[in-house]
């Protein structure tokens, strides 16, 4: 048994397809395949400040690898890595330990941004104290320190490591919501309009599969194998990974088509929405684009602080 | 051959042809996992030995 392209032995067989590959044939597939999409969907173009949310998984170690080695030499376009420490105990640490480094290779400058020091409070204290959805408080004021943090650097772009896993995980989970205005913000290249008070996502990683990932990230040392994140199990998105991965093995090739299928109709959801008047509004509290009249990160602080009689900013 | 379950960090004795029946033996989907022998990635029609020593790894990793 030999890799399709040389005689080395394979260390994957691609989805769907009967070639497998080598070591070295794999890395430059999936090397070409993240250029091809950041070529074909606009990801990053001449002049642009790339800003990598890196959390030390393997996925956005993956993205810092592969952006670092394909524009170390480029002048016109510059690369930050901003890192968000929520305040987890025994773990975010642990990731921190592996970024950094990766950062120092590629000479990427790196900002740690925290909750303490940006809230005033750690997700451990919240639910120590509060009986929330810890992913949700989480992923609002990640979201929102991502954001504010690009803004302060004069970042253009956001990128993140979501791959086509994810992707068709959050499109299903859309559908089960009936959550289509979500749905029209997702993509390569996300979001509807552009804001100045908002910096637009992408996601370079959009059409390889975690497997595909994983197999990278082990084959060059990107591999995290400390423990994942403890808040990390979402019911409704385990239930959905557990059941696109079912009819990944029997069907394979499931995951792309359902992510394929999307992207053919999103170029219109986005038009309806944009047509629609979709614009972004801005909170009336902190001033950060919200799509209602008080953003949930302030919504989510006034309601801690109150219950917890403590003042966060 | 003896197989080390990165997830649940347990180490079994059991014997199968290929990578894709050792899988099935563990009742694991193969497109959750990517497994290895001493340190180099294996696909699923590998054909397996005796005195191998295979690791399997989660691919999906949160946070």
């Amino acid at each position: 048994m030999v890799c399709s392209q040389c005689t080395i032995k394979p260390v994957m067989r691609l989805t769907n397809n009967t070639i497998t590959l080598c070591k070295a044939c794999f890395s430059r597939y999936l090397e070409a395949k993240v250029k091809k999409t950041i070529r074909k969907h606009h990801l990053i173009e001449k002049g642009d400040h790339i800003g990598i949310a890196v959390s030390g998984g393997k996925d956005s170690s993956t993205l810092l690898h592969l952006l670092g080695k394909t524009f170390k030499e480029r002048k016109d376009i510059k690369i930050t890595a901003i890192a968000i420490d929520e305040g987890i105990e025994g773990y975010r640490d642990e990731c921190l330990n592996f970024v950094k480094p990766l950062c120092e290779k590629y000479k990427i400058p790196l900002y740690i941004k925290s909750f303490k020091e940006e809230i005033g409070t750690t997700l451990d204290e919240v639910l120590k104290k509060e009986k929330i959805k810890p992913c949700s408080f989480c992923g609002v004021m990640r979201r929102y320190l991502l954001n504010k943090t690009a803004k302060e650097l004069g970042i253009t772009k956001l990128a993140t490591g979501h791959n086509l896993d994810d992707e068709a995980q959050t499109i299903l989970l859309n559908q089960i919501r009936r959550n289509t205005k979500t749905s029209a913000r997702l993509g390569p290249l996300t979001g509807i309009i552009d804001d100045k008070k908002f910096i637009r996502r992408i996601k370079p990683l959009y059409f390889l599969t975690e497997k595909e990932i994983a197999t990278y990230a082990y084959l060059h040392n990107l591999m995290t194998r400390f423990n994942e994140c403890p808040h990390s199990h979402e019911a409704v998105r385990d239930d959905i990974r557990n059941l696109l991965n079912t009819l990944e093995a029997k069907y394979e090739g499931t995951k792309q088509s359902i992510v394929a299928a999307f992207l053919e109709t999103l170029p219109s959801l986005k038009e309806h929405y944009k047509k629609e008047g979709n614009t972004l509004k801005y909170c009336q509290l902190c001033e950060e684009p919200s799509s209602q009249e008080i953003c949930q990160r302030c919504n989510l602080l006034n309601k801690y602080s109150k219950k917890s009689n403590v003042i966060l900013s | 051959m003896e197989v080390f379950l990165e997830e649940t960090q347990e180490t079994r004795q059991l014997d199968a042809d290929t990578v894709q029946e050792l899988l099935k033996k563990l009742n694991i989907n193969p497109t959750t996992v990517i497994v290895s022998r001493n340190g180099s990635l294996l696909i699923e029609s590998q054909k397996l030995e005796k005195e191998d020593k295979i690791e399997i790894l989660p691919v999906v990793s949160g946070g």
